[in-house]
Formats: C-alpha cells, sequence, structure tokens
C-alpha cells in the first residue's frame, strides 16, 4: 500500500513516499499518527495530497506553515499543486505546466 | 564519529585545508581559454575567474578568499592585458597570504600556444612550492568549515535529503565545527523560524535584516527561488520549497549572518547572505544557479560543501570537494557514479535520521582523509562568478586588494 508522509500534525496535506493510482488506499503517518485516506486520482511520488477538503481561499499547511492558498475548492484525497494552490507572493505561480512544470509565459511561449 | 582524525595542511594563517590545490585565475573571460588550457591534464590544477572587462568588487572579494582558501597551496593569475582587474594585484595579495603566486599577462607572451606553455611551466614552478612548503597538521571535525546547498529539490529533500544534512550539521556544530547553509531567497515565510532560532538579540536582527533585504529584493526583480523541475518533483510554491531548503540548518542556534566572502568569525551555524544590496545599478540575480551559491560557502571557507539535491545533478565545485546527498531513491540509483550519499533509504525505513546523520559524519570524514568525492573522481570542478554589488563585509575578510 503507498503511504503519504505529514510531517507537522497542524498540515492538511501529506507527501506521497510512492505513486498513488487513483482510488487507492494511502496510509499517512507522522506526528499527528497513522491514518487512511483514498486517493481522488493518480498522484505521483513527492507530490501532495489533501487531509481534508480545504475551500477556494484557503490556506494550505505544510510543516507548520503555509505553503500557499486554495485557488479552488479542494477535495480530500485530491492532488494538491499547481492547478488548486499558489504562493502568496510569487506572480508567476499559476504560470507554470502541471506536470512537467515548464514556464508558458516567456518568450519561448 | 568523535574520534575522526586526518592529516591535513596547516596554512600560515592558522586554517587548515584538506586538500592542496593550486588554483589558475583568470581576469577576464578573454583569458578564459588560455586559463583552461593551462589546467588541462593537471588533476591537482582548479580554474576560476571573472568574465567579465570591467571590473567588480564583489568578484574581486571572492576570487581573493578563493586564492587564499585553506584547500589551495598556490595560485596561477592569468589576464589578457586590455582588463579592469589586475592579475599581478591579485597574485601579490595571494602571496602575502603565504602562498606561491604568479601572474602574467598575455599579450606580453604571445598567443595561445606560448601563453599555455608559460602557465604549464608556472605550474610545475607553484606545484613544487605548494608541496615543499605544506606542513601536515592533525586534523578533527573541530577544524572543519562545511557549507550545504540544495539543488534541483523535489518533495523527497524537505523530508529526507535536507534534515539529513541538518542532523549532521548539528553533530559537527556539537563537535566545535563550524557549518554555514545559505538560499536566503529560500526562506520565503520564515521570518519568525529564522529569528526563534537566533543566538543573541543581535543574530535575531541580523537575521530579520536579511529576511526583509531578501523579501524587498524579490518583489523589486520578481524572482523567485523555484524552477520547473521543482515543480515537476512535486513542489508547488516557493512557500513549500523554503521550509524544505530550511531543514539542512538542523536545529542548533544561528550564531549571526555572513556576507559573501566573508568568514564566520567563530565555530558554530552560520547563515551566508548572497543576496544583493540595493545599489545604483541594482543589478544582478541572486542563486541564478547552484554552482553560484556553492562558490560562495567555498569563499567564506568551507573545505567541503554538502549538495542536497532530490532531482539529481551532475555538478562538482572548484576549490572543495562536493558531496551528493539525495533523498530520493530512484535518483540515486539512476545516478549512482554521481551520488554520495542516498538519504532515501530514511522514506523507506531502512535507517533513521540519526543513523543517517551518522553515516553522513563519516563520509565527511573520508573525503576530509582525502578519499576523492564522487563528483572529485569524476573530474567535475565547476565555478561560476558573474557580476553583484554587495556592501564590502563589516568583518575583514583579510582577502582585499
Amino acid at each position: 500500500m503507498p503511504s503519504a508522509f505529514q510531517v507537522h500534525a497542524s498540515d492538511n496535506v501529506a507527501t506521497l513516499l510512492g505513486e498513488a493510482a487513483e482510488g487507492a488506499s494511502l496510509t499517512v503517518v507522522g506526528p499527528a499518527g497513522t491514518s487512511e485516506i483514498a486517493a481522488r486520482e493518480e498522484i505521483a511520488m513527492g507530490h501532495k495530497v489533501a487531509l481534508a477538503a480545504i475551500a477556494e481561499g484557503g490556506t494550505i499547511t505544510k510543516f507548520g506553515v503555509l505553503i500557499g492558498t486554495a485557488i479552488r475548492r479542494i477535495e480530500p484525497g485530491a492532488w494538491v499543486h499547481l492547478h488548486n494552490c499558489r504562493s502568496q507572493l510569487d506572480e508567476r505561480s499559476g504560470s507554470f505546466d502541471l506536470h512537467t512544470g515548464a514556464p508558458g509565459d516567456n518568450a519561448h511561449g | 564519529m568523535a574520534d575522526r582524525t586526518w592529516q591535513g595542511y596547516l596554512r600560515p594563517d592558522g586554517r587548515k585545508g584538506i586538500r592542496n590545490h593550486i588554483l589558475v585565475i583568470y581576469t577576464v573571460e578573454c583569458a578564459s581559454f588560455v586559463a583552461q588550457e593551462i589546467g588541462k591534464d593537471e588533476p591537482d590544477v582548479h580554474v576560476i575567474g571573472f568574465p567579465g572587462c570591467y571590473d567588480n568588487d564583489y568578484a574581486i572579494r571572492l576570487m581573493l578568499a578563493l586564492g587564499t582558501h585553506p584547500n589551495i597551496g598556490g595560485a596561477l593569475c592569468v589576464g589578457l592585458g586590455c582588463e579592469y582587474t589586475q592579475p599581478h594585484r591579485l597574485a601579490g595579495a595571494i602571496l602575502q597570504s603565504g602562498r606561491p603566486a604568479e601572474s602574467f599577462f598575455i599579450q606580453e607572451h604571445g598567443g595561445t600556444r606560448s601563453s599555455v606553455a608559460h602557465g604549464k611551466e608556472l605550474i610545475q614552478l607553484l606545484r613544487a612550492r605548494a608541496e615543499a612548503d605544506a606542513v601536515r597538521v592533525s586534523m578533527t571535525f573541530a577544524d572543519l568549515t562545511i557549507g550545504a546547498e540544495c539543488g534541483g529539490s523535489d518533495g523527497t529533500s524537505g523530508l529526507a535529503g535536507n534534515p539529513v544534512v541538518g542532523r549532521a550539521f548539528d553533530r559537527l556544530v556539537d563537535a566545535g565545527g563550524t557549518a554555514i547553509f545559505e538560499e536566503v531567497v529560500e526562506m520565503i515565510g520564515l521570518r519568525d523560524v529564522m529569528t526563534t532560532r537566533a543566538a543573541s538579540p543581535a543574530a535575531a536582527g541580523q537575521l530579520a535584516a536579511t529576511y526583509n533585504k531578501m523579501l524587498a529584493y524579490c518583489k523589486a526583480v520578481r524572482q523567485y527561488s523555484v524552477a520547473p523541475g521543482n515543480f515537476a518533483g512535486g513542489l508547488t510554491t516557493i512557500e513549500e520549497k523554503s521550509m524544505g531548503a530550511f531543514a539542512k540548518s538542523g536545529s542548533r542556534p544561528i550564531q549571526g549572518v555572513i556576507r559573501v566572502s566573508e568568514r564566520p568569525p567563530r565555530a558554530g551555524l552560520w547563515l551566508l547572505d548572497s543576496v544583493p544590496d540595493a545599489h545604483f545599478m541594482q543589478f544582478g540575480y541572486t542563486n541564478p544557479n547552484d554552482t553560484e551559491g556553492i562558490m560562495d560557502l567555498i569563499a567564506a571557507g568551507a573545505q567541503i560543501v554538502l549538495f542536497i539535491t532530490g532531482r539529481g545533478s551532475v555538478i562538482g565545485s572548484a576549490v572543495s570537494p562536493l558531496i551528493k546527498i539525495t533523498g530520493n531513491e530512484r535518483t540515486y540509483q539512476r545516478m549512482i557514479d554521481d551520488m554520495d550519499f542516498n538519504a532515501g533509504r530514511i522514506l523507506s525505513g531502512a535507517v533513521t535520521l540519526d543513523e543517517a546523520s551518522l553515516e553522513l559524519m563519516d563520509l565527511i570524514a573520508d573525503v576530509a582523509s582525502g578519499k576523492p568525492s564522487k563528483p572529485e573522481r569524476l573530474g567535475h570542478r565547476e565555478f561560476f562568478l558573474m557580476y553583484k554589488h554587495q556592501d564590502a563585509p563589516s568583518l575583514e575578510a583579510g582577502c582585499r586588494v
């Protein structure tokens, strides 16, 4: 069973330690104890899964610190990444390809 | 771990090196080909330099900090003959540090072929003198200054790669050594986290000022230190990357902030600020690539730099060995010839963070004892330097012309 690591007990996301297929049951380990959550979609290793519902405009917390703002509602078990989470400072956040991270806002298009 | 000792090189200023390299320094891009040819097929010769014809105090300070670095036994400075930066002035300052140093202008020696031949002769002379001057001395972890840098970070970096370096930094500091971390532009959102780690009210003030300057800089230039590979590796924002990067500082109190080419005034954990200071030209991006930050750490006196990379990297560094650490098991296997340390075993549960940090300290001692790190074995000696302005360090770095 793939697992995910929750760094801080107050985090509403956990980091995947392996690949998760859509519908996979994930074991979430960390300082808050062990729990389970179903991945709503395919999530790659090193990427984040939402542990709880996050409202649009809500804050995303990892390491116990704010790492971004939800730009749309995020369901529990969803992949949290560039399509639903933005930096509070970086103006280019939101212009990157969801899968490769390549920029789409410079002269090479 | 605590009883590890090895033989190093005692320098006239009392610092101890773990290598006895010869440095070739070019003073303009026009001299760089000749400088690289001089260093070709000379395993102990490392080449650094500055590409600009117009001079830059920041760059001169950095080249002198490297020319007088404890891992360097002698230096040859090579110029074309037109540029502002003067090779004989650099050589003079390096001579004053008690090291053999030579210099010449290519235009006074003919063309490419004769300059390379002349340089190779000077290298032989310098090497003979550096070997004759070498004073071997016993070293321990207390004699080490180690830098930490991360690059190609992914979702594993903040969970394993950086934390294991942080734990090793705790051990180094506890053993009386000096640890330096940098990448202030990757501390976005961490002002309070940083200041609560300060060793003194003065250090807290320095950390807060460094944070505020960094944030003003990032907003002004609209540059945040997060790249496509980070996103692909699962990091979503600069704020997320920042907390993972900060984990490599470990848990000990931060003694204060140094700027580029400045040495920590005493042992313990220090933050290196490489962000440009406000200046009439406002030029320069900081952190343009990993090698720049690594050279900044070495210019602060680091004899070894720990480089944490989740996605993998194929760089090494001039002057001081780079030890490459990854928290990503797949990266370790894919790049096994380049990766020194597999911290991914922490995530799979094969070792604890504590056990891994002890292994890492042993690897550090091995490399300090003369065992080449993997980048060294592959012949890597990357160097990068470009125009930047920082106010002259407040502490005497001992290397100004």
